[in-house]
């Protein structure tokens, strides 16, 4: 059986048996989100310690919770007004943390790479909660989940993510979890968003939406508001016009996703987010029971599983 | 080796070099020898066996091992003034005689800049007091390297500088540069330059590809540095000026180099170990020892490097070496400081990667290897009687992992850390002394 572990960095750190695990027990996990008392002991006694260097409302809290439904103490630290307001490095921070011997850091950092470095510092397993432009595996399960909860199965699905590829590290995980699950994913958005190469990763690109028909599903990034400014696209207004995704530009059956916030009105389109075609606020649910999938995969392991859930 | 050069003098080497292989393709010497050296001179050359140690000297038996004109780095930061934690003027050199090397070119960008006579000046006594090898400074083009106002050149010439470059950033206005060509026929000396379009390369941290893609890491196009080769030596050629471009990386700065200098421009180039031997695709790992600027490109960037390099396109080895501290490099891969060091493993990196997979002839990486000081009007380093004794004794056949036995540098950011190559170096005499003693021949010596 796979063995998950010791750390989740990549989405390269998991092979498909590995990714359909946690998704696997998600499922069960799920379940105990549906319940009055949504809490099992399973991490009872154990510590995580989330490490937020860049602002999150959804990854942290939904982190937090996931600790908590498991029964772990909690402990989240955010950049400002923490030590490293005061100038502590990375290593220095993470070592600190490291003697409270907590069984998890969870680390979001603006760099790519950070994670990896943290787990060369802490015998703690290390979850990689975004790293810059590079990674967010967590983002990418929880997108799996959801989408394997819909269609039943990624494989032979087709996907289109639809914006700034270029700075998304939701999209870069998203790719290569995708396609590892059978799915065929296409990228599509400005030019100047398309990283050179991205094919690559195994995906096709694409720079406008006239073949978004032979889509599945419709993955829509968030178009950061200082793109504007750096020159990436002339203007909202055009790339709103080029680029958002509509109800009238889904075709019916399509399924519509997308990591939030949403720029209302500029990616996606209300009437677009309002459809019932849209997946996001399941997305957002399955945030909670994916990271206590993870957390509980890389901290205990499967076989009591059914026991304690 | 030259009066423009600097080092703590040091007894004359009185030595026999017994039967090593010598290796000088400018003599077209490839045969074992003994070397004798007498009063740090190239006294005699004879067939194995024939010479006999010098009455107080010493005798090294040097037999299976081989015997290079030792080298000369046009391109190292020994990070003096200002900047000693990271290295000084003993440890870089120190690094720079265990990597077989005689001679090395300092660059400005220290903190202060090296910008006026008087900062010059000061290095010059350090490097008297602490070298152990000859060491020449490169003051920089303008002031504070802000791109703005030229140095005093013909001050700092004066003074001692070999040359001019505002190395570790471009001379971003075509119009300043200008000026400094300009200004060349006037001061003299070779005018270095760092290619690099800020406005292409941005806040790019490695090559833009396949695995920049994957990372997310901004990249810098190849375009960024080759546009800027193409866009100076056209200067250069309009103002018969005298410019050498240092550490290319790229297919297209190559093809720029080769078309300028068959249009008669007055242009030279270097390379470094590893943009010869390495590329992207390291990065992958995330380790901040793969973070250099330029960065590590592509594998056809590096094909064609080493074939500018055998063609004699890029006319030189120089190894950029650029250590940083420990703290420095411990950061997630976008916020490290540039630079790798390379003095200690210059040779050994060319050799295992390059000469034992027959890339490129073992004469050539010796030819540039000793090529660089020249191209600033020093002599080249030469095994024939009656030259100074710069010598460095090589084993070919010794391996030995990088950084296993640590640093002579004061830093350990080496790109090669970890691997094991073959080549280490024995001996180095440096302007007729012992600069470097290896540690197998101080045992070899003492059992004798």
């Amino acid at each position: 059986m796979t063995r998950l572990g010791p750390h989740l960095i990549s989405i390269d750190d998991l092979d498909r048996a590995g990714i359909e695990r946690v998704l696997d027990t998600a499922e069960r996990f799920a379940e105990v989100s549906g319940r009055e008392i949504k809490k099992v002991p399973a991490l009872r006694g154990r510590t995580v310690v989330n490490l937020f260097y860049e602002a999150s409302t959804r990854t942290s809290s939904s982190f937090e919770l996931a600790a908590k439904r498991l029964s772990a103490d909690v402990v989240s630290i955010r950049s400002a007004g923490s030590s490293v307001d005061k100038g502590e490095s990375l290593k220095d921070t993470v070592q600190t943390l490291s003697a409270y011997d907590p069984a998890a850091i969870v680390i979001r950092s603006p760099h790519a790479g950070a994670a990896q470095l943290v787990a060369g510092w802490t015998p703690a397993a290390v979850i990689n909660a975004g790293d810059g432009k590079h990674e967010h595996p967590t983002q990418a399960l929880l997108d799996a989940f959801t989408l394997r909860r819909r269609l039943g199965r990624l494989d032979g699905a087709r996907i289109w993510i639809v914006g700034d590829v270029l700075h998304s590290r939701v999209a870069r995980s998203n790719i290569l979890a995708l396609r590892r699950m059978g799915a065929s994913v296409t990228v599509c958005g400005p030019p100047t968003l398309i990283p050179r190469d991205i094919e690559a990763l195994g995906c096709d690109a694409a720079v406008t939406l006239d073949r978004l028909h032979e889509a599945d599903v419709v993955y829509v990034l968030r178009m950061q508001l200082e793109r504007m400014r750096d020159s990436f696209v002339p203007s909202l207004r055009e790339y709103a016009a080029r680029y958002q995704i509509t109800a009238g530009r889904l075709r019916p059956g399509q399924l519509l996703m997308h990591p939030g916030p949403v720029n209302r009105g500029i990616e996606l389109s209300a009437d677009a987010i309002d459809s019932d075609q849209a997946l996001i606020g399941d997305q957002v649910k399955a945030g909670v029971a994916v990271r206590m999938a993870v957390l509980y995969e890389l901290l205990v392991g499967s076989p009591v599983l059914a026991a304690v859930a | 080796m030259d009066g423009r050069l600097h080092h703590r003098r040091r007894a004359p080497a009185e030595l026999l070099l017994r039967g090593a292989n010598v290796l000088d393709p400018r003599a077209q010497l490839d045969e074992p020898r003994d070397i004798l050296i007498r009063d740090g001179r190239i006294a005699e050359l004879g067939t194995p066996g024939s010479l006999g140690a010098p009455e107080d000297g010493e005798l090294f038996d040097a037999t299976g091992r081989h015997a290079f004109p030792a080298f000369v780095d046009p391109h190292v930061h020994l990070r003096t003034p200002g900047q000693e934690y990271k290295e000084d003027l003993e440890s870089g050199t120190a690094a720079a005689a265990s990597g077989g090397f005689c001679a090395v070119i300092a660059m400005p960008n220290t903190d202060p800049v090296v910008d006026e006579a008087a900062i010059l000046g000061s290095l010059v006594d350090g490097a008297r007091r602490e070298a152990h090898v000859p060491v020449g400074f490169l003051a920089s083009i303008t002031r504070g390297l802000r791109g703005e106002e030229l140095t005093e050149m013909a001050e700092l010439v004066d003074a001692g500088a070999l040359g001019f470059t505002d190395d570790g950033k471009p001379v971003v206005s075509a119009g300043v540069l200008r000026k400094a060509l300009q200004y060349q026929r006037l001061c003299g000396g070779v005018i270095a330059l760092h290619e690099e379009d800020p406005a292409l390369s941005g806040d790019g941290v490695m090559h833009e590809g396949a695995v920049s893609a994957r990372l997310g890491l901004a990249g810098i196009p190849p375009m960024s540095e080759s546009t800027m080769v193409a866009r100076d030596a056209s200067l250069a050629e309009y103002e018969r000026a005298r410019v050498h471009f240092q550490h290319l990386s790229c297919t297209e700065s190559v093809t720029a180099l080769e078309r300028a200098k068959q249009a008669g421009a007055a242009v030279s180039g270097e390379v470094t170990p590893h943009h010869l031997t390495l590329t992207d695709d390291l990065v992958r790992t995330l380790d901040s020892r793969f973070k250099m600027n330029p960065p590590l490109r592509g594998e056809l960037d590096r094909q064609a490097l080493v074939e500018g390099l055998r063609s004699g396109v890029i006319d030189c080895v120089a190894t950029d070496h650029a250590p940083h501290a420990r703290h420095e490099k411990e950061v997630p891969f976008e916020q490290a400081p540039m630079g790798t060091t390379g003095l200690e493993t210059a040779f050994a990196a060319l050799f295992t990667e390059l000469v034992l997979p027959g890339e490129i002839e073992l004469g050539v990486v010796v030819e540039r290897m000793t090529a660089g000081g020249a191209l600033y009007g020093l002599p080249i380093p030469r095994i024939a009687v009656g030259e100074p004794a710069n010598v460095a004794v090589v084993d070919l056949e010794a391996t030995y992992e990088v950084g296993a036995g640590g640093y002579a540098s004061r830093s350990e950011n080496c790109c090669f850390h970890g691997r094991t190559l073959h080549g280490r170096v024995l001996l180095t005499l440096a302007a007729g002394a012992v600069a470097f003693r290896g540690r197998m021949l101080v045992e070899a010596a003492a059992g004798r």
